[in-house]
């Protein structure tokens, strides 16, 4: 549509501190300074109608960008927000899947627009307290974080009877110790619960039994740090910056073969070919293999394909992939792709947690079956042995782990399978000959 | 609903305030308060970080079972929460923690050539501890730092879009 109007709007959610000094961007002053905390105070002072604001949600279309695409504000329309007792609301900052480092600088160049957004969400779902569950190895994102909470309890802007509005919220930071199944909702409350980090078996529903046995609403980072600007601007114009059903700007972490990978907050259904623009094409002059575009766990994309597709849910969707974390993992030409394959698999091996035997078993099946053919060892059956691991462990599990470990698989095999049966039948690989 | 999930809540009748130092309980302390009440245990996590911290890096069974005193869980429970996370150590470490990202974004710009070269120039194979004691290496899964790919995580702090002759200048920094 307009082009124009859409690189203006380049950074102008999550990233809109970026433009800022990088020494001071963080802080609750460069913050208030671009119009900060003013929806959360507006709330404070006029008490809306909770119901009003999750409507905005809903016209907005944000739909959750941690992955799973499940719009925002339907998710918190389904608290049980009147009921008596304690709920809360949890950001989900494990940031864990391989592709994905976008939450990172949320936390770190624009920490208090997420405890804004998080304060927002409480009072939507009627939570008085929140969490921050944040990946052990960010230690400067958890200082960041946690500087910022300091600055917004100081100011008054967080805590108990806030303002005098007798809003009460508290938000605190929850380490996590290095388990991606941890970036799992249900396996995140367990983690805040003082567990090892295996997701629960759901119904009953976070929304119905969460963390502590009480309603919970779980969100990521990048779509708690939306909602300030959402209501800002209205669910209206963030709709609009995307495309119908895929609403808003999003944050696409380019990583791989380009020249200068980064994170691109853009308007959703920028062609990929911008996007790879943006990166600076294609490391070394070479020619584009293929695209992970949604984070390791989503089906592969052959490059030619992906050179036409839109970086929206739909669009994505429509070449046989998923828009995912947003993290988008560039191949090059001459890349062999039995050995990515078996660095994806070995990830979900080492990753599952091991509750469901599909899942246990058949990640280390997959990684071993695709270890013997990259050592030269393939068997000809191996191929069929793969896909029909893979297609057992899809469907079958408690959590999504184990369609993210299979999905890879399915779709490397339908695009490069002549990669696979040549390393099988001369036992080195094609991309070496 | 069948679902159930209650704190663990074990009374091991002995006096907390002879653990660790008054630092680190203080410490753990404010991590508790974090929490309602009953759920003591939420703070296991960062208590074996900061416990661990203080050791040299990783942690005793010793340690562990003060740990379950102090919030009041079963040891088997704090076992448990220690050997599924990747952060946590069991064993003794060198004075430094070198962690090379293994994972897609960072094999796809040369992470494999790190790990390599440091095998090479400083005899350690991942999860082995240089004979100098000066670091012990490992390979993890993706850092959340893709696009600074590869990335390494020394100690806290992370280094980013790594050569090895880089990687060397950091090493060689150590003490
Ligand atoms: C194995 C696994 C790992 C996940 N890791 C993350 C993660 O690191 N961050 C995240 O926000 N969501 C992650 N998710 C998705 C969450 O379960 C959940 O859907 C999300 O946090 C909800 O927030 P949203 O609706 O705002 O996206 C993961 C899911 C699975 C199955
Ligand atoms: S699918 Fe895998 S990771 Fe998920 S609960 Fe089952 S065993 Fe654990
Ligand atoms: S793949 Fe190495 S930091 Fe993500």
């Amino acid at each position: 549509m307009v082009e124009s109007q859409n690189t203006q709007n380049q950074n102008s959610v999550c990233f809109r501190t970026m433009h800022l000094d990088e020494a001071v961007r963080h802080t609750l002053e460069s913050y208030r300074g671009i119009g900060g905390y003013a929806q959360w105070e507006r709330i404070l002072r006029e008490r809306p109608d909770p119901n009003d604001l999750i409507e905005e949600m809903k016209i907005s279309n944000l739909r959750g960008r941690g992955g799973a695409g499940f719009p925002t504000g339907l998710k918190w329309s389904f608290m049980p927000r009147n009921a008596p007792g304690q709920k809360y609301i949890v950001c989900n900052s494990d940031e864990g899947e391989p592709g994905t480092c976008k939450d990172r600088d949320i936390l770190r160049y624009n920490p208090h627009q997420l405890i804004e957004g998080m304060a927002i969400a409480g009072y939507c779902i009627g939570a008085t307290a929140g969490y921050n569950y944040i990946r052990g190895e960010f230690y400067e994102p958890i200082a960041r974080f946690e500087g910022a909470l300091e600055e917004a309890y100081a100011a008054g802007l967080i805590g108990k009877d806030i303002q005098g509005s007798g809003i009460d919220f508290d938000c605190y930071s929850h380490m996590g110790a290095g388990a991606y199944i941890c970036g799992e909702e249900t396996a995140l409350l367990e983690s805040i619960e003082g567990k090892k980090g295996q997701p629960r078996f759901k119904p009953p529903f976070p929304a119905q039994y969460g963390l502590f046995g009480k309603p919970t609403t779980i969100n990521n980072t990048e779509s708690l740090a939306s909602v300030p600007v959402i209501l800002e601007k209205g669910g209206k114009w963030f709709l609009e910056q995307g495309r119908p059903n895929n609403g808003g700007l999003k944050l696409f972490s380019v990583s791989g073969h380009v020249n200068n990978p980064n994170n691109f907050e853009v308007p959703m259904g920028t062609p990929f070919r911008a996007l790879l623009e943006m990166s600076g094409g294609v490391k070394d002059g070479k020619a584009l293999k293929a695209v992970i575009p949604g984070g390791s766990s989503v089906p592969v994309v052959p490059g030619d394909l992906m050179m036409d597709v839109d970086m929206d849910y739909d669009s994505i969707a429509k070449a046989g992939s998923m828009l995912g974390s947003g993290a988008v993992i560039v191949i090059a030409e001459g890349t062999c792709m039995v050995k990515v394959l078996y660095n994806l698999s070995h990830f979900y091996m080492h990753e599952s947690c091991g509750q469901c035997t599909p899942c246990r078993e058949g990640t280390g099946w997959l990684a071993r079956v695709l270890h013997r053919i990259l050592d030269g060892e393939g068997r000809l059956e191996d191929l069929g042995l793969l896909d029909s691991v893979a297609g057992r462990i899809g469907g079958r599990t408690i959590c999504a782990l184990g369609d993210a470990a299979a999905m890879p698989v399915q779709s490397f095999l339908k695009h490069y399978r002549h990669e696979f049966a040549y390393m099988i039948e001369h036992g080195r690989s094609m991309m070496a000959a | 609903m069948s679902f159930r999930n209650l704190p663990l809540a074990i009374d091991h009748e002995r006096d907390k305030s002879t653990l660790f130092t008054p630092e680190i309980r203080a410490a753990i302390d404010k991590h508790i308060a974090k929490y309602p009440s009953e759920w003591r245990q939420s703070a296991v996590m960062p208590a074996l970080t900061l416990v661990q911290d203080a050791n040299g890096g990783w942690l005793t069974q010793a340690l562990m079972d003060d740990i379950a005193v102090y919030l009041d869980m079963p040891p088997m429970s704090v076992y448990e929460v220690a050997t599924f996370y990747g952060m946590y150590d069991l064993e003794p470490q060198g004075r430094h923690k070198v962690c090379v990202c293994n994972s897609i974004s960072c094999m796809l710009q040369g992470s494999e050539e790190l790990i390599e070269h440091v095998e090479h120039k400083y005899g350690v194979k991942p999860g082995e501890t240089t004979a100098d004691g000066r670091f012990t290496l490992k390979e993890v899964e993706c850092l959340g730092a893709c696009r600074d790919a590869p990335a390494v995580l020394l100690d806290k702090t992370y280094h980013e879009k790594l050569s090895p002759d880089a990687l060397d200048k950091l090493i060689d920094d150590l003490e």
